[in-house]
């Protein structure tokens, strides 16, 4: 059956057309909206320092693991220096050499990240911990607090968890009390907390993370802890017991090395500051999809040149202006110049705008056609007399253009690619229509071209819609599974319910 | 009366829709290849001359541009001839002349056409004005048709002609088609003829339609178009089976004039044939055509074909259920 087959092909075309969109929207996170931002942030670390003539080497962490965030960019700014990077496992170092550095001396490191749902582990593999020999008084302490911690986890995520809820808890008791008289800072803390979990030989470091605040430019790393559980590395708040990596925080470095060390200089002073900004969704998520190599960002109409883009984002359209006519001819019963006339008038409507555009089609065409009736007494032949109406039309197009710009109106520039063969063509087919089944059906049809072609424009015009078309041209399967399900229609058209509404039949004409 | 017919009851009587008519019967029926025997009227008319089809006579065809300078040395002393377009389409660019007045030639309207306006219409269908896609054509010149006095109360100007649907070799519909003063003589609906429908067992009148409306009344002579029985019926029926049978379409509407002199002619057969003779019946094609359609085999003899038209019923029960 052949209907079986257009509705086999419609539903493959339809289903893998929405299907590839779907996967494209959820798992790369393309926006179906036109105009969608996302929040980027750009750190900055600066390193200055006084040189003393001999050789500097400023050395530098740079972020290297970065677990829900995707990189967008990074720079290394220094005039006239040697730069090295160096990664090794989950550290990443920047280390920049000058032969002599005089005076003051400036580096720059930039990095701007967007948030994103990619996942993406620390791969060092630790070492298990032997349990160190604690000192008095702290040993009883530790002792005491390990076992009571044992009594109450099961393996390390949960051992870790309640080692940090009992270690923060709020009514102290005396090991608490004392461990946390011995630790000062946070990152002291942070070791105390590793120092305990080496008692059970549970490996654990520091991950050093920069809390991301817009406009902030002396940013200080807050240290994190890091517990392996043999699998991966576990992210914990030593100072609340929260687990997982705080979603504002940028992990930076790990383990308790210098986070920058400068030879060869004084006065030395870094600073971390830190920006927010927004982008263009569209850029970031193609720039994910290029980093994961999806093959998507290779096909993707955003990696041609932007004059081709454009073109495109018209021309993808054309498909769904198409599907207007489609709709108007077989479903309403609309009648027009030509089958596809409306779509080309259409796009030349999207150089003038939809009023402007009604208003000077009407008008040329009217005019046009006019001195077409004029021509057909003068009896040229087809084709001079076609050219004879392409002038004229030009003509027109120059003349409203003068008039309107002395008027003070601005539209009228844009009317320079308002297409000439479309309005020659249709004054001619039109005013054949008129000769030969009289100026009703000639404006019938001239007003049916262009309420299809008004309502094309209106589609076509939607700039949700462009982005969409341009963003997931797989679209077009879904189109063309229309197309071809609307081909199959065999009902009536709505002007043949009302061309039949008064039909008896035969049965009660007996 | 109501703004728009409820498209649950013209399913129930049989009426057929454009997109029903080019899915399910003109695209089924009638194989693209076979378009241009009846899209080319010169083609047609020789087809049927070689199976002793009776048409119109040819006098002339004009075929190059430089041939309508000649175009008074081709007619000659004729003053009485159709010119229309070899790939015409809706009846636009026929011109028909029946007398002359010197160097200016008669229209059945009584309005003067002069030789080189003449010329101009010729080099217009030459370049394709009236063809489709505009290609260029050819311009036929041929014997115009007298109409048979029968219909001189329900005519105004110009010749009337019967259309008759012809389904799988078989004639399901049938009407003749009046021309108007407002059609300007000539026999298309479209233009503004009258339509009236014609029952294929008896050749009787029945309903008409005229600019998409029922009338029983010729708009311009005002004699009642109703119970008039067409003459010579059975031999248009078979006229039309056997144009189908020349051309293979399966879908086919024949166009056959009755001539005072010769009997009935071919005029013209369409491929692609409207849908007003349901108003002018107020019978919906599909009740024919489904019963028809459901034949798996038809009988070959023209005769037979023809009692098969004249039998085909009209809406019983079971038909009803098998239509809706």
């Amino acid at each position: 059956m052949k209907n079986v087959a257009v509705l086999v092909w419609a539903a493959i075309l339809i289903v893998s057309g929405l299907s590839i969109c779907a996967y494209k929207a959820i798992n790369l996170g393309m926006p179906v909206k036109a105009d969608q931002e996302t929040t980027v942030w750009t750190v900055q670390a600066r390193i200055s320092f006084q040189g003393e003539g001999g050789p500097a080497i400023v050395d530098l962490s740079v972020p290297s693991v970065l677990p829900g965030f995707l990189k967008l960019d990074e720079n290394f700014i220094a005039s006239r220096y040697g730069m090295a990077i160096d990664q090794s496992g989950d550290q990443r170092k920047v280390q920049w050499v000058k032969r002599r550095a005089y005076g003051a001396e400036t580096l720059y490191y930039r990095i701007s990240v967007a948030a994103s749902e990619q996942a993406s582990p620390w791969l060092d593999q630790p070492a298990l911990p032997s349990p160190p020999n604690y000192e008095e008084p702290y040993a009883t302490a530790i002792r005491t607090i390990i076992s009571d911690v044992r009594q109450e986890s099961a393996d390390v995520f949960t051992y870790t968890r309640e080692l940090l809820r009992q270690l923060n808890a709020p009514q102290a008791n005396q090991n608490v009390a004392l461990l946390r008289a011995r630790a000062n800072t946070p990152h002291e803390w942070a070791n105390q907390v590793i120092e305990i979990l080496k008692g059970v030989r549970i490996p654990a470091r520091v991950l050093w993370a920069l809390p991301l605040n817009d406009a902030t430019n002396d940013a200080r790393m807050i240290p994190l802890l890091q517990v392996h559980n043999g699998k991966t590395w576990l992210v914990f708040n030593p100072a609340t017991g929260d687990s997982g990596l705080p979603a504002s925080f940028l992990p930076w470095r790990i383990g308790d090395a210098a986070l920058y060390r400068v030879t060869g200089g004084h006065d030395i002073d870094a600073k971390f500051s830190v920006t927010r900004s927004h982008r263009e969704l569209l850029d970031v998520v193609r720039r994910g999809a290029e980093l994961k190599g999806s093959i998507f960002s290779d096909l993707s109409l955003l990696s041609l040149p932007v004059h081709s883009q454009n073109i495109y984002r018209v021309l993808l359209m054309v498909p769904l202006g198409a599907l207007i006519v489609v709709l108007m001819r077989t479903f309403v019963g609309v009648s027009t110049f030509g089958t596809f006339m409306p779509v080309l008038i259409a796009l030349a409507f999207r150089e003038t705008q939809l009023l402007w555009g009604i208003v000077l089609f009407s008008m040329i065409v009217s005019i046009g056609l006019m001195l077409r009736f004029y021509l057909e007494r003068l009896m040229l032949l087809l084709v001079p007399r076609l050219t004879a109406i392409l002038v004229i039309v030009v003509g027109l197009m120059l003349l409203t253009s003068l008039i309107t710009n002395k008027l003070g109106v601005e539209r009228t520039l844009s009317v320079a690619l308002f297409p000439m063969v479309i309005l020659s063509m249709t004054i001619e087919r039109m005013s054949i229509t008129w000769e030969e089944s009289g100026a009703r059906d000639a404006i019938l049809n001239g007003l049916g071209s262009l309420l299809i072609a008004s309502l094309s424009y209106l589609v076509m015009n939607q700039r949700d819609l462009e982005h969409l078309m341009f963003v997931f041209p797989e679209l077009l399967l879904v189109v063309l599974g229309l197309s071809l399900l609307m081909g199959r229609y065999t009902g009536y058209r709505l002007s043949e319910l009302r061309r039949f509404r008064n039909f008896r039949g035969e049965a009660a004409h007996k | 009366m109501s703004f728009i017919a409820s498209p649950f009851r013209l399913r129930r009587l049989g009426v057929l829709g454009m997109n029903r008519r080019n899915a399910d019967f003109i695209m089924r029926y009638n194989p693209r290849h076979l378009y241009p025997l009846v899209d080319d009227k010169l083609l047609t008319k020789n087809l049927a001359l070689a199976r002793g089809i009776a048409v119109p006579e040819l006098y002339a065809v004009i075929s190059e541009q430089h041939e309508g300078k000649d175009l008074a040395l081709i007619l000659g002393e004729r003053e009485d001839f159709v010119i229309k377009p070899s790939h015409g389409s809706g009846g636009n660019g026929i011109l028909v002349v029946c007398g002359r007045f010197g160097n200016s030639f008669r229209k059945p309207s009584g309005d003067l056409i002069t030789l080189a306006a003449m010329q101009h219409h010729v080099s217009n269908i030459l370049s394709g004005m009236y063809s489709l896609g505009g290609m260029p054509d050819q311009a036929i010149i041929e014997y115009r048709v007298k109409f048979d006095p029968f219909f001189e109360h329900i005519s105004f100007q110009g010749v009337p002609d019967i259309r008759v649907i012809v389904f799988r070799g078989v004639p399901v519909a049938a009407m003749v088609r009046l021309p108007t003063r407002a059609s300007d003589g000539k026999a298309n609906l479209h233009q503004g003829a009258m339509g009236i429908g014609i029952d294929l067992a008896t050749g009787k009148s029945r309903d008409g339609v005229f600019r998409g409306l029922s009338c029983d009344i010729h708009p311009d002579t005002g004699h009642s178009t109703l119970g008039i029985t067409i003459p010579h019926w059975e031999s248009i029926l078979r006229l039309a089976i056997q144009c189908a049978d020349t051309v293979g379409l399966g879908y086919l509407g024949a166009d056959i004039v009755m001539d005072r002199d010769l009997g009935p002619l071919m005029l013209e057969l369409n491929a692609r044939p409207g849908l007003t003779v349901q108003v002018a019946n107020q019978r919906g094609l599909l009740l024919n055509l489904n019963q028809i359609d459901a034949m798996p085999t038809l009988p070959a003899g023209v005769d037979e074909r023809l009692r098969l038209a004249q039998s085909l019923r009209g809406p019983t029960e079971k038909l009803t259920d098998k239509v809706s």
